[in-house]
């Protein structure tokens, strides 16, 4: 039935919107933690970094932390994925699809792509906000195109993670929880204060870690900046999780359920 | 002769062991079943028969580890999505989008069937009247009671128009009239030329609805026939003798030579001949006991089903089965 495989991507999407429209606390939680981290990086720390931004290029720090706001906000809507997706295989109705004449992972891809959408939706009102508190970015349309282009990737990525995490949780704490990781992998990274104040061992994981570069690329293509090798880093590292997820999660769905 | 709805052979299943060490559970073993078309079939049989596991096999949802299976001709390993079009699935947990509609529900069934945007309106409209949800179509699913979900969820079941429709314990927590309104929907999807293969523990659901019953017990069948060629099989039922007091009922429990029950009524074993009755019946006269009533009571698919697997209908309860046992489903 894979002549319908579009047609049931859509659909399925389409019940994953409506969820969410339903349901707006999904966009909402999406949203808050995101938001209040802007708030409080650009209006609490914000006069006191300017001396740790000193020489950075980047002498605002919203400028500064905008884009690594924008790229962890991807990862807390993984986390309302990941809790959504666990709670909705637990329904009846997964079984109904698994006994039906539909594009088999269609499940799957209707709600990565329902969840990409909730995602960029969240970033672009993160993105305003940002913008009401003076981010002020000067890149070329080029890179803004450019910067999209690599949010969309992480974020399907991400996405295909997020189903992978809430498939193999046996509960939704779990599902939840397992994400938590990636939601705190960019403090340790230059997402917020550059690396070089950092001990060596920290630095080395900061520097190599792949948010460094995602976030590094988004900043620097948005502020019209010197992208740089990290640029390629960062699109090798949204293009493995894209596969390592997908993969991940198709081999999870597609075993036997256990009854 | 056309080929059946359902054929089964040699179907095996068994499910890891839940420790480790353990031998792996068997669930089905051996299981042998043919349904004809357009008929009704009843696999009876208590919780862990194998009722389920088999109806999961017959509609892809899992895999048999041997054994034959087909489907509307289809087999189930070779062409599971030929399965897959000819059927439809109730099973016991509600298979319904609580976050959605009753009509978005029933959109989503026809836009995954392709019926397109005017046709899928149409088939839910109909639906919607058919099973009397046309008041709550604009509220969410979660809103709704056990029989409307029930409802709702036959009613996303007919939306392909199946040849074949799987109703995995349709029943079971249900209050009496969502019960007989459900037979309803049943017979009148039989009268429209649909196969049905049910599962049910009630003996009373095999014996209304299905025109052939298997009695499942261990992962095999362990008896077949119609619900009357099953009684037929357990000769005689029982008689119950009514007293007005206890010392009448003593005396007869004496004179019969059985144990004294509680109550003002005796239960004794019949085979369903005139002259073991009029045996009774003498033996109380001369002893000159007053009898209240008596009723002859021919045996019945409990009976038929303690007889063959040994034990009551209930796993763990030999008590009467009764509609009222608590769903299942919480535990799901």
């Amino acid at each position: 039935m894979s002549s319908y495989a579009f047609a049931d991507t859509m659909t399925m999407a389409r019940r994953d919107f409506k969820h969410t429209a339903r349901y707006p606390m999904m966009l909402v939680s999406t949203i808050v933690a995101p938001g209040f981290l802007l708030v409080m990086f650009v209006a609490v720390f914000g006069g006191a970094m300017k001396a740790v931004l000193a020489g950075s290029g980047s002498p605002h720090y919203v400028d500064y932390i905008t884009p690594s706001i924008l790229i962890q906000t991807v990862a807390f809507s993984a986390q309302t994925t990941a809790i959504m997706v666990n709670t909705d295989m637990t329904e009846g109705v997964i079984a109904r699809f698994r006994t039906m004449a539909i594009w088999r992972p269609s499940v799957l891809t209707g709600t990565v792509l329902g969840s990409v959408l909730r995602t960029l939706i969240a970033i672009a009102m993160l993105f305003a906000v940002a913008v009401g508190l003076g981010y002020r970015p000067h890149g070329s349309l080029l890179g803004w195109l450019a910067a999209l282009g690599l949010i969309g990737l992480l974020t399907l990525g991400f996405m295909w993670l997020a189903v992978g995490f809430g498939l193999n949780a046996k509960t939704v704490a779990g599902a939840s929880s397992s994400v938590v990781a990636l939601e705190f992998l960019p403090f340790i990274s230059g997402a917020f204060v550059p690396t070089g104040s950092m001990p060596a061992a920290v630095r080395w994981v900061a520097a190599n870690q792949p948010f460094n570069p995602i976030i590094g690329a988004v900043r620097e293509l948005l502020g019209g900046g010197h992208v740089g090798n990290q640029g390629w880093v960062a699109l090798a590292w949204c293009a493995g999780f894209a596969v390592l997820g997908y993969v991940w999660a198709r081999r999870l769905y597609d075993r036997e359920p256990s009854r | 002769m056309s080929t059946p709805a359902i054929a089964v052979e040699g179907l095996r299943k068994s499910f890891p062991a839940a420790k480790k060490g353990d031998a792996p559970k068997l669930v089905l073993d051996d299981l042998d079943l043919e349904v004809r078309s357009g008929t009704v079939h009843a696999l009876l049989g208590p919780n862990g028969a194998g009722k389920t596991t088999a109806v999961h096999i017959l509609t892809t949802y899992l895999r048999p580890d041997a054994g034959r299976v087909a489907v509307a001709g289809h087999d189930v390993v070779a062409d599971p999505d030929g399965v897959r079009s000819a059927i439809g699935v109730t099973g016991q947990f509600s298979a319904v989008d609580w976050l959605l509609t009753g009509r978005e529900n029933l959109k989503l069934m026809a836009d995954l069937n392709h019926l397109g945007k005017a046709g899928g309106r149409r088939v839910a409209d109909g639906l919607l009247e058919r099973f009397d949800l046309v008041e709550a179509a604009d509220k969410p699913a979660s809103t709704y009671s056990g029989g409307m979900k029930r409802r709702l969820d036959l009613a996303m079941t007919l939306v392909a128009k199946p040849q074949v429709v799987f109703l995995d314990e349709p029943t079971t927590g249900l209050d009496p009239r969502s019960r007989r309104s459900m037979w309803e929907f049943v017979r009148e999807l039989v009268a429209g030329g649909t196969t049905i293969l049910l599962t049910t523990q009630y003996l009373d659901e095999a014996d209304e609805l299905a025109d052939q019953v298997s009695v499942l017990d261990g992962g095999r069948v362990v008896a077949g026939g119609t619900a009357a060629e099953l009684k037929r099989r357990i000769p005689g039922g029982r008689i119950d003798v009514e007293f007005t007091d206890r010392a009448e009922l003593a005396a007869a429990a004496r004179v019969l030579r059985v144990p004294v029950p509680d109550g003002l009524t005796l239960q004794l074993p019949h085979d369903g001949g005139v002259r073991s009755l009029r045996a009774v019946l003498d033996a109380l006269d001369d002893a000159a006991i007053d009898v209240a009533a008596l009723t002859v009571k021919a045996s019945d698919l409990d009976d038929v089903f303690f007889a063959l697997t040994g034990h009551a209908a209930e796993a763990g309860d030999p008590g009467p089965v009764t509609p009222a046992t608590p769903a299942k489903e919480a535990a799901r």
